[in-house]
């Protein structure tokens, strides 16, 4: 028999296959960004005196090994916790803190600049309760400054930040730094931890 | 007037779209190429807790990880002990000096303020060793920590 000469494949499709691919993975591939809690550690410093705080001024959060909170020696529940921390903060007992909320007890804290916030943990504390419980008070500082900058801006702390990193906002950065700073000012973040 | 003569079948000829399939195959592999996804082989299990006040992490390049769990199933005979891991093995407390000096090495001079340390730490772990983690770092002054936690309600971490 007479070899006959194989049929040529069309090729024209192979395209579209490849861009098919290419779309899919475009499209499937997820570049995650780690998100987390941004803390800062303390640095080394040899024979600072500590600083004369008052005991009102101090708010104690105690994690136990089995993970038990206890907050200005009483047993607390997590979910207490938020709203614990921002009724100490707020709290406003000198007077001098023309925009705090709170019910200005004289035995709570004087006013937000002075009130600190002190974690203390135990080795044998797990992590995730660790993690709870500083979510909780960075939760009851945002809380805080959302408020304030709802009062001031009419758009809260959380989405100016948002603004802030965003590189296609059209507005004024300068401005908006200075004003997330005058909140970060008129509640600063005051947060020891306990070395242990 | 010049008679002009009728062409034969006046379509263009067929462009050949058989080299097509190259140029996108290119353009496939070239990405490939580029697309970065290296990420540690994790030898620990690493479980991270649910946090909801998170900023995100980004320029990636400037971050520096540090893990930290148990062991998982295939490294059991290392203990059930959490432990710490850098780059693809595991280490010591002692040993992330010598890591952030390495990683600060790595890096261009006018960077290494920005550099962020990023603790993966499962969410069984104990604070123990954070603790240690952390004091090693104030050592090296790398202050600027993160820990990295997945989305979530912190009421779903039991």
């Amino acid at each position: 028999m007479a070899k006959r000469a194989a049929p040529e494949v069309n090729a024209g499709s192979m395209a579209d296959i490849a861009f098919l691919l290419l779309i899919f993975f475009l499209v499937t591939t997820t570049i995650e960004t780690d998100s987390g809690l941004n803390r800062k550690l303390p640095p080394i410093e040899d024979n600072v005196e500590p600083p004369i705080i008052k005991q009102k001024n101090i708010f104690t959060v105690l994690l136990n090994g089995k993970d038990q909170l206890l907050v200005e020696d009483e047993i607390m529940e997590l979910k207490d916790l938020r709203q614990a921390a921002t009724e100490f903060l707020d709290n406003g007992g000198d007077g001098t803190c023309g925009y705090c909320n709170g019910k200005k007890d004289p035995e709570s804290s004087d006013n937000p600049d002075k009130a600190v916030i002190s974690l203390k943990n135990e080795r044998e504390t797990s992590y995730k309760a660790y993690i709870a419980v500083q979510n909780e008070l960075v939760a009851a500082y945002n809380d805080l400054r959302n408020i304030r900058a709802q009062g001031l801006y009419g758009k809260s702390f959380v989405e100016m930040e948002a603004n802030l990193n965003d590189v296609n906002w059209p507005g004024d950065k300068t401005k908006l730094k200075a004003d997330l700073e005058k909140i970060k000012i008129e509640y600063p973040q005051k947060l020891s931890e306990v070395q242990n | 007037m010049a008679k002009f003569k009728k062409k034969q079948g006046g379509e263009m000829p067929a462009i050949s779209t058989a080299s097509l399939p190259d140029i996108v195959f290119m353009l496939l592999f070239f990405f490939m190429v580029a697309t970065v996804m290296r990420q540690n082989t994790l030898k620990i299990e690493n479980n991270l807790p649910f946090a909801d006040q998170v900023e995100k992490l980004d320029k990636k390049d400037l971050v520096m990880y540090i893990y930290a769990g148990k062991p998982s199933a295939n490294y059991r005979n290392y203990g059930t002990e959490t432990r710490i891991q850098l780059n693809d093995d595991f280490a010591d407390v002692n040993d992330i000096a010598a890591f952030i000096a390495a990683e600060r090495a790595s890096k261009r001079e006018e960077l290494i303020p920005f550099l962020t340390t990023a603790l993966k730490v499962d969410k069984d772990a104990n604070m123990g060793l954070i603790g240690d983690i952390k004091q090693e770092l104030r050592k090296v002054n790398a202050l600027k920590i993160n820990y990295t936690t997945k989305k979530g309600s912190v009421m779903d971490n039991n």
